[in-house]
């Protein structure tokens, strides 16, 4: 997301009326390196502010990196008008507008999708020593996923609002009725009651199917991020507030245990 | 083995939440707060490396009065002894130099929690944490080994993948939800929590916070979408209208 993060720096740099300066890090990552190289980078170059992308990697290291400047890292952010930045809180219930003060460095990291893309000249910074006390080992992908959600035209998926295993059978009738695959957001996997290879979101699998059917799921961010690519998306929830209504073009506000069977019952008159 | 556990007590999901009349927080008058769920998956692989390794298990929370409920629930669920840090500091730095203060003189040999806070989610406690102690640290942990004088985890990163890292101990690891099974306190372990030490520390000074929360709102719908009334057979007969012949799906 480095085109991202350029756009979202040059808007930053012209509200407080100051240049911007791009750089890219020359060393393979490790929370302790990373810190330490951009320590070094920000006290050559002196920044009101550094902007990152709200990756697992800038989540890594980049609040060590703050702290270490005796500041908070102001992360995930979707909007701003510097020096006042927005970020989702309560799971995407609310946002906050997060105000910063004091004298820089101030840090920020932006969500991946808040801001087009830009370009801009790019940097390389080696740092002049490099120590760390974490050693990583290669990344790796786990046994290949048995179930390939990417291929499906459509897909039911079910959040916390199923409540207990004993209910997926209701889920998997529609995914049934529909011939769709059945998926499911991270609590659901964590808790055991769908296999991991089902899960969609930022940890799990990115889908862009035909129709996604999101049953239960409030549609905390992690979760928007690998669905919202749907051509059709629809969402059964009980709370009208819900995030995943954000993102809905067809929405049913209520209780799932009714909505699902009369659907089901509905797509089997359909198509008889 | 001496393993810390630092948790946040959070309004329990799904509470209804309003905003305050100052409009810079949640008004929490009538809400009932637990154990902030990532923190509890930390206490889990907190106490099942005990199980395996031996030593105890201290939880702390930085927090008002209510705070020591949470701390009484972990202690139920068999941590051996829990601090409080009694502040209302919400700052992630502020609340970072608390917890780093009250663990300084307990020197653990792990330092473990959730991954992020389901209220300010800003996913940085730990983070900030191993650097005020002088300690690395890993996040988004998936797995934890202990070896001799070191930790080798299994850290999560994006889009399936994983990596392998080790460090040294003492370490702070973020630990990410689902990597063990919750474990519920036993009526014994109720009982056998009345009798454990919580410390209850005042909060020391903190440096001012870097960011303050000016305004908390409730998003703006941008609600593009079409929502079905009526009764449950109502609403999904339109939407199977829909799906069917503008999804073209059935």
């Amino acid at each position: 997301m480095a085109g991202e993060v350029l756009a979202a720096a040059q808007e930053f740099g012209t509200s407080l009326g100051t240049g911007v300066k791009a750089y890219s890090i020359d060393l393979p990552y490790t929370a302790d390196a990373y810190t330490a190289a951009v320590e070094e980078l920000i006290r050559k170059v002196n920044p009101a502010l550094v902007v990152f992308g709200h990756t697992y990697q800038t989540r890594d290291y980049a609040p060590k990196l703050a702290a270490r400047f005796g500041r908070a890292l102001i992360g995930d952010v979707i909007a701003a008008r510097p020096p006042v930045f927005v970020r989702q809180v309560f799971q995407g219930k609310f946002n906050a507008e997060v105000r910063l003060v004091g004298d820089g460095p101030h840090f920020v990291s932006i969500q991946a999708g808040a801001w087009r893309a830009g370009s801009a000249p790019v940097e390389t910074f080696s740092p002049t020593s490099s120590t760390s006390r974490q050693v990583a080992e290669a990344p790796f992908r786990e046994a290949a996923r048995a179930v390939d959600l990417t291929a499906a035209d459509i897909i039911v998926s079910v959040g916390r609002g199923i409540k207990e295993k004993e209910n997926i059978p209701i889920v998997e009738a529609l995914a049934h009725a529909l011939g769709a695959e059945l998926a499911a957001s991270r609590p659901i996997c964590d808790a055991g009651w769908l296999p991991m290879d089902r899960q969609v979101g930022s940890s799990g699998q990115t889908v862009s199917p035909k129709v996604y059917v999101a049953v239960g799921i409030s549609g905390a961010i992690q979760h928007l991020v690998g669905m919202k690519g749907a051509k059709t998306v629809v969402a059964i929830n009980k709370d009208p507030d819900a995030p995943i209504f954000e993102v809905a073009h067809y929405g049913i506000v209520g209780d799932l245990f009714e909505v699902v069977p009369a659907l089901v019952e509905e797509i089997k008159k359909a198509k008889a | 083995m001496k393993i810390a556990v630092a948790i946040k007590q959070v309004p329990v999901r799904d509470s209804p939440l309003r905003v305050n009349a100052a409009g810079t927080w949640i008004e929490e008058g009538n809400l009932s707060f637990e154990i902030n769920e990532p923190d509890a998956y930390a206490l889990e692989e907190a106490l099942q490396l005990r199980e395996m390794h031996g030593g105890e298990v201290i939880v702390l929370s930085a927090g008002p009065a209510r705070v020591s409920q949470a701390i009484r629930e972990a202690l139920a669920k068999g941590a051996d002894r829990g601090i409080h840090v009694e502040s209302s500091t919400v700052d992630t730095l502020g609340v970072g130099h608390l917890l780093a203060t009250a663990l300084r003189t307990e020197a653990p040999d792990l330092i473990l929690t959730g991954l992020q806070s389901d209220d300010l989610g800003y996913g940085q406690t730990g983070v900030v944490l191993a650097e005020l102690l002088g300690l690395p640290h890993s996040t988004i942990i998936m797995q934890v080994e202990i070896q001799p004088g070191k930790v080798r985890v299994k850290r999560e990163l994006e889009d399936g993948w994983f990596q392998h890292i080790e460090m040294p101990l003492p370490a702070v690891l973020t630990i990410q939800s689902g990597l063990n099974k919750l474990r519920y306190a036993t009526l014994m372990g109720i009982k056998k929590a009345k009798t454990k030490e919580i410390k209850v520390l005042s909060a020391a000074d903190v440096p001012p916070a870097s960011a303050v929360i000016e305004k908390l709102y409730a998003p703006e719908k941008n609600k593009q979408g079409q929502i079905f009334d009526g009764d449950a057979n109502t609403a999904a007969a339109k939407l199977v209208e829909k799906l069917r012949f503008e999804a073209r799906v059935i």
